[in-house]
């Protein structure tokens, strides 16, 4: 809906998908849809609705519960000439297409000696935060970050969520773009007009002076959150949005550092072998004198995930978690 | 659905030209594969080394009933597939000397070879990994409504994997031109059929997915040639997949790693004897189809362009260093 004359309508993430692939299936015939129950019942959060009846069955394409024969073959449409994009239900089902994704979507255009790009986008929701235990909890996207061939993007707004796509379908290589899955009730606003985004940079989304909060995802919101809470006690917090897990884009947060001389990196992925290790180790390298407190990190604790609430929310990076930590890190806890 | 038995049938009359051709394309597969063999005991090959020697009537048999328009996604035994389709052993070869000039600019070696020219996707070494490649190859096509045949070879241990029973459900589900070629050389790796598959008829498989198969001789370059031929017919006309089966055997073991230990001296003498060079030879002398002279020729041609190949293999030059990340990514962005 738009409101008045500002040319800012209120949306829900979700919709900002939807739009992103409405659009994108509009601009080009080559690209559609495909996935476990995207046409018929909607996208399993709903992220589809409604598509399946505006394109028809061929562009909106249900698979059979088969993830690393349909991403396979999404590989090889891309290869064909098509533009697909692939939805596997969540990261945890990913899995069955590891395969797939790491071993030929990954390294098909290296070993072809530059012949054959692979131009397909994988989107999955990923994230816990939902007492859905331990198979249906994880969030992988740190991991997938490890492999050299494929980019991995993870919006946080409801601009990247809608813009993101696009981008993504006009890269010439495998790009995975992870939802997490708390986020698509979340509201935002958008101007009427908004298009594509990119997905090489990360973004300063709070001016601060005292820390820099490195995050992205879900975490952003959380950390936002936090960074209100304690801007009302005279701390100044920047935040930063990674947006683009691989490549990192470091230049954003180094030159924070630089300039706040504190670092905390929320992650809901868990520690060890983490996205946040290779931020932390990448500060070490390239700011290391400019730091006044050692580079702190959040993460999920390592467990499986349990289902118990009070449990699973221990797990996970909360708000008053990042407001404590920060207040230690520059010496106002007391 | 229905599966086929074209093994026993009466092989077709073929003419000298053919018959020349098709003994040039399995001699020239042959002589490859021993150069390969030769060129890794001198350490100028490395890594994995898979040879096909034994089973070359089904890479010229098949790729024979292809057009240029078609698709091949073969596996890590692809030396013939790619020898037969892309042409020159030179290129093949300094691939598997590493050098810049090789089919994958030495970025693959022996698993992986590829040729986008004549739309050669690899050289695909995860067992059954390339059958969903094909499957969506054809969905392009299909989408597209060009008129094409991905044609996608793998082994008889893919059979075992999830790939293979998702790729040939969705192939059927959405009528998609894939002519699934399983070469069944009754060993997945070192071990035989009989101890990994609860059911032996691998056609019976595919049939399961409403997928029209046929079982072939895999040892009868005329028998293949036929059944393939049959079936890219039969693909071309329905828009549907089709598993053609062709009963091999490789005369060398698994790779060169391998002392193959795991089948009898006894056995492999005994498809020794089925060679499907020797045969087709002798078969075409008995019939009066080629002369001595005429295998005598093709000997000398083939021997020479192997040669060849090697003499250019070793010509031809290592990529520096700075270019080691080339190809991670694209250069060039999309259209």
């Amino acid at each position: 809906m738009t409101n008045g004359d500002s040319g800012m309508r209120t949306l829900t993430y979700r919709d900002a998908v939807r739009e992103g692939i409405r659009e994108a299936i509009q601009k080009n015939e080559r690209v559609f849809l495909m996935g476990e129950d995207v046409g018929r019942y909607g996208g399993c959060f709903a992220v589809s609705k409604g598509l399946l009846e505006e394109f028809g069955p061929d562009r909106i394409r249900d698979t059979p519960l088969s993830e690393s024969g349909f991403v396979g073959a999404g590989i090889g449409a891309a290869l064909g000439g098509m533009r697909p994009i692939v939805e596997i239900m969540t990261v945890n089902f990913s899995l069955l297409a590891a395969d797939q994704i790491i071993n030929t979507a990954a390294v098909y255009l290296y070993m072809s000696g530059g012949q054959f790009n692979v131009p397909i986008v994988i989107r999955m929701a990923t994230g816990g935060g939902r007492q859905l235990a331990a198979q249906h909890s994880r969030s992988l996207e740190g991991w997938y970050a490890h492999i050299p061939g494929i980019k991995i993007v993870s919006p946080a707004t409801i601009e990247d969520a809608r813009g993101m796509l696009w981008t993504a379908l006009q890269d010439p290589d495998p790009v995975l773009i992870f939802e997490n899955s708390g986020l698509y009730n979340m509201e935002g606003t958008l101007t009427t007009d908004a298009g594509a985004v990119d997905i090489d940079t990360a973004r300063v989304c709070r001016a601060g002076k005292d820390i820099t909060i490195i995050t992205y995802s879900a975490s952003l919101i959380k950390s936002l959150e936090a960074a209100e809470i304690l801007a009302q006690q005279g701390i100044e917090t920047e935040v930063i949005d990674l947006r683009t897990l691989r490549p990192l884009d470091d230049k954003t947060f180094l030159t924070s550092i630089a300039k706040t001389h504190r670092a905390l990196i929320v992650d809901e992925g868990c520690r060890s072998g983490s996205i946040s290790a290779e931020i932390s180790a990448r500060i070490m390298e390239n700011v290391f004198y400019d730091l006044d407190a050692p580079v702190e990190r959040l993460c999920s604790l390592e467990v499986p995930m349990p289902y118990a609430k009070h449990f699973e929310e221990a797990v996970l990076p909360q708000t008053d978690k990042i407001v404590s930590l920060v207040q230690k890190m520059v010496g106002a806890d007391g | 659905m229905k599966t086929q038995r074209t093994g026993k049938r009466k092989a077709p009359v073929i003419n000298h030209t053919h018959a020349l051709h098709l003994l040039h394309g399995m001699s020239r597969i042959r002589r490859l594969e021993e150069k390969c063999a030769e060129l890794y005991s001198a350490t100028k090959i490395r890594g994995f080394l898979h040879l096909y020697d034994g089973e070359e009537a089904v890479a010229v048999g098949v790729l024979e009933a292809l057009t240029g328009e078609d698709a091949v996604v073969a596996t890590y035994r692809e030396h013939a597939h790619a020898l037969i389709r892309m042409g020159s052993a030179g290129t093949i070869l300094a691939e598997m000397y590493g050098k810049q000039e090789g089919c994958s600019r030495g970025r693959g070696g022996s698993m992986h070879l590829f040729d986008e020219k004549t739309r050669f996707y690899g050289g695909n070494a995860i067992v059954a990994g390339g059958l969903p490649i094909a499957v969506g190859l054809a969905l392009a096509d299909k989408m597209l409504q060009r008129p094409r045949v991905t044609s996608c070879f793998f082994g008889d241990g893919a059979v075992a994997e999830g790939e293979f029973h998702e790729s040939l459900n969705l192939a059927s589900l959405w009528q998609l031109p894939v002519l699934f070629v399983c070469e069944n050389n009754l060993y997945a790796m070192g071990t035989a059929l009989k101890y990994t598959q609860a059911v032996e008829d691998l056609a019976s498989k595919a049939a399961s997915y409403a997928v029209d198969t046929a079982a072939v001789d895999g040892m009868d370059v005329l028998a293949v040639e036929n059944a393939a031929k049959k079936a890219t017919e039969a693909i071309r006309t329905s828009g549907k997949p089709f598993f053609l089966e062709c009963r091999t055997y490789r005369f060398r073991a698994h790779s060169m790693y391998d002392p193959d230990l795991y089948r009898s001296k006894a056995e492999i003498e005994e498809w020794k004897k089925r060679c499907p060079i020797a045969t087709f030879k002798q078969k075409m002398i008995d019939q009066g189809i080629l002369s001595d002279s005429d295998i005598d020729t093709i000997d000398r041609d083939v021997a020479r362009e192997i040669d060849e190949a090697v003499a250019f293999a070793e010509a031809c030059t290592w990529e520096p260093l700075e270019d080691l990340t080339r190809f991670v990514h694209s250069e060039r962005r999309m259209s």
